[in-house]
């Protein structure tokens, strides 16, 4: 099965044995992967009922759950990791998500589409219209994203939280591409997280 | 009963030990079997019964003759397939198809009556534990179960966890909330108020107290409904008549409906074991019997455990399933949820729900 390359980057760096909490675990692509390959506990949180049937048919242990309010009856460090893929920007208040994940998991991935790609700020500034982009495909009015973030301003919240970046991957057109000029070439970046 | 085939009982080598103190010697356990066990005793799967339930889960019930009560999930290339797996479902104990309850005879040889002891959801699954015991089953590769079979579901795997993989819990609550044991304290009320109930003495007389019973049974029906579920049903219709008779016959559909649900329960039904039944959920508190946290009860589990709700249950809702997955979360244990919509309330797990057949399957699986 092929991942999405966020999701590749993560699994990737997933250690074999750990436990892991994929929060917006979705039809469960990722927690399939993490137990086949590296024989990880991995669990899920997903909001939408007809996915996480899915993934219940599919034998994988996912509970019905908003991220926003039920990571908080998890037990301190119960996972090696905590997982938050392309959910960020959708948090009611990301700044109390981040907290809640390096609460819950020793370590964190949070993958999310930056705000500040190239094509998003030429929507913006020779368009002057909200971008409607491969890695933002839905209107403003339709969109789940209401809190838009960029590479740069994810690296503020996880100073201002005292978060160390451990680890940091950058992708435009489902390829890897290097840091120096990420905020303004990637569609996505996922960051390894600690603190 | 009538001339139906009569399960198979298994009793119970060594008295049954209960929660009040008290002990069941010679205790019987009426259960029935689908599908073959493997060789390794390693497919066996128990489906608990709910309060009125009983062992016929996949086969016709003997007297009122009509088809199991699970008929449509358990049976070959069913979501509990018994081409696959050996399914055991046994009457409770305090019940009345055959397992010992106030109806069996005491050791002087008249009926126990209101002298049978007070059980418990932990007495019940104990029996169960005894009969798989009997039946040389070590580990069951699943035990699945809606309502009151979902809380003995819980019993057997916070008590026994070493005796479940699987643990499927469906439209159910780890403890009995005050609105839960007051519709059941009016059952037992209007069967206690009804003369012929005769303190429980009733085996050896003419009547039994079949109207008691029957409001009792009224009274439970509709909190197994949604009010979704009576408006679409019955509405306000009238039953075989054009106008309101200005008295008290069953002017409406839905008063019809609930007479004939109480009445026919009484020919299939004990009235003490409906005491003692609705009892031995009151009671029942997972969390109390464990230190006063539900958390504990899970500590160190192995099993897997699924819990499922129904949108439009209000007996059982969501909540009591969120507050169990929450303690196993809590307890490390792996778990998972899911709130199914449907329109039927708390009947819901019984009637065809195709997410819930594929939830059901797959879990197992």
């Amino acid at each position: 099965m092929s991942l999405r390359a966020d999701l590749a980057a993560i699994a990737a760096h997933v250690s074999s044995g750990t436990r892991v909490l994929d929060i917006g675990c979705g039809d469960g692509a990722l927690l399939a992967e993490l137990e086949r390959a590296s024989g990880v506990d991995a669990r899920g949180m997903e909001l939408d009922a007809g996915l996480v049937e899915k993934c219940v048919a599919r034998g994988l242990s996912v509970v019905q759950g908003d991220a926003n309010t039920d990571l908080a009856e998890y037990p301190d460090k119960a996972f090696d990791y905590t997982i938050l893929s392309q959910t960020l920007q959708t948090a009611t208040r990301p700044d109390k998500m981040l907290d809640e994940l390096l609460r819950v998991g020793e370590k964190a991935f949070v993958s999310f589409p930056n705000f500040a790609h190239w094509r998003t700020r030429a929507a913006l500034m020779f368009g002057g219209r909200m971008p409607v982009t491969r890695a933002l495909p839905v209107s403003w009015y339709e969109t789940t994203n209401i809190h838009h973030v960029t590479i740069a301003d994810f690296r503020d919240l996880a100073r201002a939280k005292g978060a160390h970046i451990e680890r940091e991957w950058f992708f435009a057109n489902e390829t890897q591409i290097g840091a120096s000029v990420a905020n303004w070439r990637a569609e996505f970046a996922v960051f390894q997280l600690s603190r | 009963m009538n001339a139906a085939p009569a399960s198979k009982v298994y009793t119970l080598p060594e008295d049954l030990p209960l929660d009040c103190g008290q002990v069941l010697a010679g205790a019987q356990v009426a259960y029935e079997t689908y599908g073959e066990l493997a060789s390794d005793r390693s497919n066996a799967i128990l489906v608990c019964h709910a309060l009125t339930g009983d062992q016929y889960v996949a086969s016709k019930h003997p007297i009122t003759g009509k088809p199991g009560w699970w008929e449509r999930m358990v049976g070959p290339g069913l979501p509990i397939d018994t081409d696959r797996y050996h399914v055991i479902c046994a009457n409770v104990i305090g019940s009345c198809m055959g397992s010992t309850g106030p109806a069996s005879p005491a050791p002087d040889g008249s009926p126990y009556a209101m002298r049978f002891p007070v059980i418990t959801i932990r007495d019940m699954v104990r029996g169960i534990v005894a009969l798989l015991d009997g039946l040389g089953i070590a580990r069951l590769h699943a035990v699945i179960g809606g309502s009151m079979c979902g809380m003995q579901t819980l019993s057997l795997a916070a008590n026994w966890p070493e005796r479940a993989e699987r643990v499927l819990v469906i439209a159910s609550t780890a403890r009995h909330s005050a609105q839960n044991i007051a519709f059941h304290e009016v059952g037992r009320q209007a069967i206690m108020a009804d003369p012929a109930w005769a303190d429980g003495d009733y085996y050896a007389a003419d009547a039994s107290p079949d109207n008691g019973l029957a409001v009792a049974r009224m009274a439970a029906h509709i909190t197994y409904l949604s009010e979704e579920g009576l408006t679409e049903k019955f509405g306000r219709r009238l039953q075989d008549r054009s106008s309101k008779s200005f008295g008290f016959d069953a002017d409406f559909q839905v008063e019809s409906y609930l007479r004939y649900q109480g009445s026919g329960f009484t020919q299939r039904f004990d009235a003490n074991s409906y005491l003692y039944i609705t009892r031995a959920m009151d009671y029942f508190d997972l969390a109390e019997e464990h230190g006063g946290k539900l958390a504990n009860a899970f500590d160190g589990s192995s099993a897997r455990f699924c819990l499922v709700s129904f949108d439009t249950d209000w007996l059982y809702p969501t909540a009591e399933s969120r507050h169990i997955v929450h303690a196993l979360n809590a307890a490390g244990a792996k778990v998972s949820f899911v709130e199914l919509s449907a329109p039927a309330g708390h009947d819901s797990f019984l009637l065809p729900h195709k997410q819930l057949d594929r939830v059901v399957e797959g879990f197992i699986k």
